[in-house]
């Protein structure tokens, strides 16, 4: 698969929010991602699968520059965001950050945080903000995350006080709260109950309004309920990038068709 | 036949009674030192706690009352000292060596500090007479300080360095993904999760050099007087139950007892404290 131009994705009036260009990714010799070509859309959802070991959650942290942070993690091509190259050198991975938020497989709510500070933890940390300013975006943030309701009296609390689909809502909410464009999410439901789940799905069904949205999952099922477009990732390539139907019903690739249908993986 | 396995049987239970015996009969000496010098302790310094004793001076030979406050003080001063050079340096090195520390620089840095927390604290007074006492002319407080504050350096550094690395590196990249700057993330989130573990490390760090005797004997030395002045010999609670115990006098021998009665239990107090407020920080 040498580009992603004559997939022929069936919906041309998207905008494309992020352009990867030839990614390379490395962990010391051994490389976890070989040449990829793939566009997100914008106010789409787009889901990566594969099995394990592929390279999918590479991919997603490559978007957001974390997989550099690793030591002995290095990358090469071009990933553009607006048409901004941000892995050109000297490209100031805090304010790609700013716009890129992610959401972990296993729920990372800071443990010596309340659940307020923990949703306030990325402005707090960032800059100047007044109580009242704090005040409104947290609970903004939560509402956002559909965990308001649940958590408004007991904001104080600490934040690992609250069960597993509730931490992983609160790092939505805390993820929000910096106002990015685009969220990251690394298998977020693979800790999670089928009702949390659920719930983490009909989010990301609203959330996709404002933001848009690429999601790393191990459930095939979750990926055709949620996503608009689908990567299938194998070994560290992309064998097929289209929108999820055609993915999930015509794939044109038999490693996808192999992988959708259950067969391997 | 059966007269054999029935003897077997026996003399396995009895083998094992003896081994359960042996282990706990060693545990239990293991615990009796403390509580014959908690004891004796008790019954021969009790007699001379009074106010006075925290209160005041020490007097003259032969003349009744006095106490050891300039002592008590002293100490307190002199572990403030060396938490002022123990504590920055031991907490930023080990946040050094938990973050960065992978290579051979950290592992040289590791071995370095592994070593100096074996070197006997008698050397490092000497190292800190040497080095301060001589030069200056004269003992300090300054001088005893700096002997503490090394001995406190490497306890601090691999505490805080373990303490960290126990936090899981999933909080770090939560941090940076929320687009705050590594440092930040580390003193704000990283250094905050691990803190209870790490201060548990900082006051076992002090109960042990308030303990210390030989740094301070040519260091800090020692003075009967209230002393406060930083680059003048400062009395401790340590020195002095050391002169007092050589002494040849009884009263002087009562109130060593004392000095060690106050010690031990602030010692003891710090590690109880510790251990109550100490509790483990659960990692999401």
């Amino acid at each position: 698969m040498d580009s992603v131009k004559d997939i022929g994705i069936s919906e041309p009036q998207r905008i494309r929010k992020i352009d990867v260009f030839k990614l390379n990714a490395w962990f010391d010799d051994k490389q976890a991602l070989k040449n990829i070509n793939m566009k997100v859309y914008e106010n789409q959802v787009t889901a990566i699968i594969g099995p394990s070991g592929c390279g999918k959650s590479t991919f997603i942290r490559c978007l957001n520059r974390l997989h550099e942070t690793v030591s002995g993690a290095r990358s090469s091509g071009d990933i553009f965001l607006d048409g901004e190259n941000i892995l050109r050198p000297g490209f100031d991975e805090v304010v790609l950050r700013r716009k890129v938020g992610m959401v972990f497989q296993k729920p990372t709510p800071f443990p010596t945080m309340s659940i307020y500070e923990n949703v306030a933890a990325g402005i707090k940390l960032y800059g100047r903000y007044s109580r009242s300013d704090l005040d409104r975006i947290v609970e903004r943030s939560l509402k956002h995350a559909a965990l308001w309701d649940e958590v408004k009296d007991v904001l104080a609390k600490p934040g690992p006080s609250l069960s597993g689909g509730q931490q992983q809502r609160l790092c939505i909410a805390r993820a929000l709260a910096i106002e990015p464009e685009v969220i990251l999410l690394d298998e977020p439901c693979s800790a999670l109950d089928p009702i949390s789940t659920g719930k983490i799905e009909e989010l990301l069904h609203k959330l996709k309004k404002e933001f848009t949205i690429v999601i790393v999952t191990h459930n095939m099922q979750q990926a055709a309920r949620v996503a608009d477009y689908t990567g299938f990732f194998l070994l560290g390539e992309l064998l097929e990038f289209d929108v999820t139907k055609n993915i999930f019903t015509a794939p044109r690739n038999k490693r996808t068709e192999e992988y959708v249908t259950g067969r391997f993986g | 036949m059966e007269n054999g396995r029935q003897k077997q049987y026996f003399l396995r239970k009895i083998k094992n009674r003896i081994f359960l015996l042996a282990v706990f009969s060693c545990a239990l000496i293991a615990v009796l030192p403390l509580l014959f010098v908690l004891g004796h302790v008790l019954v021969k310094g009790l007699g001379a706690i009074n106010l006075d004793f925290f209160l005041h001076l020490p007097t003259p030979v032969g003349e009744a009352g006095g106490g050891m406050g300039n002592a008590i003080i002293g100490t307190l001063i002199l572990i403030m000292l060396a938490c002022s050079i123990g504590l920055p340096i031991g907490i930023l090195g080990g946040i050094w060596l938990a973050q960065f520390g992978e290579g051979k620089r950290g592992f040289l840095i590791r071995y370095s500090a592994d070593v100096l927390a074996g070197i006997p604290t008698i050397v490092i007074g000497m190292f800190a007479y040497a080095l301060i006492v001589i030069r200056m002319g004269r003992f300090s407080a300054l001088a005893g300080g700096f002997a503490l504050g090394l001995i406190m350096i490497p306890t601090i550094v691999r505490t805080t360095e373990e303490m960290i690395k126990m936090v899981p590196r999933s909080l770090y990249e939560a941090g940076l993904a929320l687009g705050i700057p590594g440092w930040k993330v580390t003193l704000r989130v990283i250094f905050r999760t691990a803190w209870s573990g790490i201060f548990t490390g900082i006051m076992l760090a002090v109960a042990r050099i308030a303990g210390e005797t030989a740094p301070l004997i040519f260091t800090a030395f020692n003075t009967p007087y209230w002393s406060f002045q930083l680059d003048q010999p400062m009395a401790s609670m340590t020195v002095t139950i050391y002169n007092y115990a050589i002494s040849p006098f009884d009263d002087w021998h009562a109130k060593a007892w004392a000095g060690s009665l106050v010690l031990i239990f602030a010692v003891l107090g710090i590690t109880l404290l510790v251990r109550k407020f100490s509790k483990q920080v659960q990692y999401g």
